[in-house]
């Protein structure tokens, strides 16, 4: 298998045509911060959002060889960009549906690493009640509509979302995450057409990672660029580099601002790469080791930092305080996992159905 | 569904469901309908004809046919504060949404601990005996009572139709309706409920001191023919009307086996892994000594219902097959 070549930011051919050029200069984008923010400022938050999922799920690997985390656990280390730069022109009443790999999603979301690890631990305190797991992670008052184990099973749901939202004469968005392998559901499918038909404020966010577990792009898709058989649905789309905070930031804020426009449904390919294998129990036998290397190479944290450096910030500073809030909140997060307590087994019935014991 | 003879209005089955969803569009602005053909057509069996005009296209909305994005759709409307009715053509065509259904549907309110039920209601037609071939015969709705966090219903008489979708749309948790599609013809005077519908209990259609026939859905108006014959040749049948599907009314079952200590379950399903089997092993768990004889069943033959009228009648449920089971038990 040939190497699948590092994601160039470009544009497919989608009407109307994203007014900007999104990262198709060497120069990195511009994300523009929200007022009365400075830049700095901004790509600290970005660069600290990032740091705590890779530092979140680094202690999960851990955990999981401990032990202390079973089921299937799915790593978005090398995707982080992804889902900071989406949640950064995310309002609070928007709402989120997310997939089986969405920790991520979940901590850029506001969900705190302590409810999400007792997650992963299954406790009582988790942010499903340890009912959910890695793959079910949801918060209701963040309107986190959670992962679905299901490829694409979220699409349709997300759809809903939206709808009821501008039924009930609210201008929110829903954004939803799914895979390139989701593109390959008829969900995706018909969820797209819905969403076109219908005009509904939601933006497809394919977190195009070049893998459908261990099946590459190029060996599931008769056409590969996933944004120009998107836009044949009639709504804008676009690929982004996934892999720059501040470009799928930017992307996103086009891509909401459109949406919240009333010009209906948007669609994001954002090409990005996991830098870890597709789940704890994956051997990782289907990728070139030189191609996870040279993905490496383009890490959405070194890529801002580098950037924060370039541009006279003093970044090892900021770093040493991030990181050491970081391992503070996530050693909080594992101490509280550890003493909280079970679900005791008489409880297994609750939450079946919602007036009834049991189902 | 026996005529009264007052002067009540003839309505019919299908009439009585369309007042239901108007009367649920009135009421409540949260409640919309979704569905193939439900608008302009006015549904592919007659039930929404005339609520378009009535309420317009973004509460009587026609979709695409695609099931899995307009079941799912409901599914993320309801999480979102809506009470959408969805309404799936046939139970065959559910197959496609079956994974918005079970996956999403029956397990968000579980998976999120409590956080987030699902107040939807999923509407389709079910069942044979209209000469439609295999895949459009299906009876599924065992299937679907399998399933842990739904609630399954199956309205058998005109005031069922016209009454169980105010507690279904009140129900915060996903409801299934089976209409089967022999019933929407049924005609007769629609008496109001002398008590509050609900939806835990099964119905007495016809009282009876020497067996059970025990059934639901388009199987009642068999089974009560059955018990007219039997009544002729001095077997005093008792018809139970399960009603709803999913939780079970374990206790009406219990009930009427204590009374009769015999039993036939009527199910157009196929036997193997039906309704019917279910039940028999309920009354075999909880009912066993109070038997006089085994359990009967009559069911669909196991077969892909075919389309010539002949061997479509064959293969289903049919009142002589229930009278030759009743009296094997009583024999």
């Amino acid at each position: 298998m040939s190497l699948a070549r590092p994601a160039r930011t470009r544009q497919a051919t989608a009407a109307p045509k994203p007014a900007q050029k999104s990262a198709r200069s060497s120069r990195a984008p511009r994300a523009v911060p929200p007022a009365g923010r400075p830049a700095a400022r901004h790509r600290a938050d970005l660069l600290e959002a990032m740091l705590r999922i890779r530092r979140f799920e680094e202690r999960c690997v851990e955990l999981y060889s401990a032990a202390k985390i079973r089921g299937f656990v799915h790593l978005y280390i090398g995707e982080e960009a992804v889902a900071v730069g989406v949640n950064e022109v995310l309002t609070p009443e928007d709402a989120v549906v997310s997939t089986y790999r969405e920790h991520g999603h979940a901590l850029a979301r506001g969900i705190t690493a302590e409810a999400v690890m007792a997650e992963m631990y299954g406790k009582t305190t988790g942010c499903s009640g340890g009912r959910g797991g890695s793959m079910h992670l949801f918060d209701a008052s963040r309107r986190f509509y959670g992962g679905s184990a299901i490829v694409a099973g979220g699409l349709p749901l997300a759809a809903g979302l939206a709808l009821a939202g501008r039924m009930r004469g609210q201008n929110h968005v829903t954004c939803c995450f799914f895979g390139d392998g989701a593109f390959a559901e008829g969900e995706f499918h018909e969820t797209a057409n819905l969403a076109a038909l219908w005009n509904l404020p939601l933006l497809l966010a394919c977190e195009n990672n070049l893998y459908a577990m261990g099946t590459a792009l190029a060996r599931e898709h008769a056409q590969a660029d996933l944004a120009m058989r998107a836009a044949s649905y009639g709504m804008p789309a676009w690929a982004v580099d996934g892999m720059d905070a501040e470009a799928v930031e930017q992307a996103a804020r086009r891509a909401v601002e459109g949406i919240r426009a009333g010009t209906g449904p948007h669609f994001l390919e954002l090409r990005t790469y996991r830098f870890r294998a597709h789940s704890m129990y994956d051997p990782d036998r289907y990728r070139d080791k030189a191609e996870v290397e040279q993905w490496k190479a383009r890490d959405p944290i070194n890529r801002l930092t580098d950037r924060m450096r370039e541009d006279g910030q003093p970044v090892d500073e900021e770093l040493e305080q991030i990181e050491r809030r970081i391992t503070e909140e996530i050693d909080h997060a594992v101490e509280a996992a550890e003493k909280a307590p079970e679900e005791p087994a008489e409880n297994l019935l609750r939450h079946v159905t919602s007036a009834r014991q049991g189902g | 569904m026996g005529a009264s003879g007052t002067a009540e209005p003839k309505t019919t089955y299908r009439e009585a469901m369309r007042e239901a969803i108007r009367e649920a569009l009135r009421s409540d602005d949260r409640v919309f309908l979704m569905g193939e053909d439900v608008g302009r057509y006015g549904g592919c069996f007659g039930v929404s004809f005339g609520l378009l005009e009535e309420f317009g296209p973004e509460r009587v909305r026609d979709t695409p046919l695609s099931e899995s994005a307009f079941v799912g759709a409901g599914i993320g409307a309801a999480l979102a504060g809506m009470r959408p009715i969805v309404e799936i053509m046939t139970v065959n065509f559910s197959l496609l949404a079956l994974d918005q259904i079970l996956n999403n549907a029956a397990t968000l309110l579980h998976m999120s601990g409590g956080q987030l039920p699902v107040p939807i209601v999923i509407r389709m037609t079910t069942g044979a005996g209209r000469q439609l071939a295999a895949q459009h015969s299906h009876s599924l709705e065992g299937w679907y009572a399998h399933i842990p966090g739904i609630r399954v219903l199956a309205p058998a008489t005109i005031e069922d139709a016209r009454h169980m979708l105010a507690p279904a749309l009140a129900d915060p948790d996903p409801v299934l309706i089976f209409e089967h599609g022999s019933l929407y013809g049924l005609a007769g005077e629609l008496r109001p409920p002398t008590r509050p519908v609900d939806l835990d209990h099964a119905a007495i259609r016809r009282p009876g001191t020497d067996i059970s026939l025990i059934t639901y859905g388009g199987s009642l108006p068999k089974a009560l023919a059955a018990a007219d014959e039997l009544a002729a040749e001095g077997v005093d049948a008792e018809v139970i009307d399960l009603r709803t599907l999913r939780p079970l009314d374990d206790a009406a079952v219990a009930a009427s086996v204590a009374r009769t200590h015999r039993a036939v379950l009527v199910d157009e399903a196929w036997r193997t892994g039906s309704l019917a089997a279910e039940v028999s092993a309920r009354i075999a768990e909880r009912s066993f000594y109070e038997l006089d004889a085994p359990v009967e069943r009559v069911c669909s033959a196991e077969v892909p219902i075919p389309y010539a009228r002949r061997l479509e009648e064959a293969a289903l449920p049919q009142s002589a097959d229930i009278v030759a089971a009743a009296h094997r038990a009583v024999d």
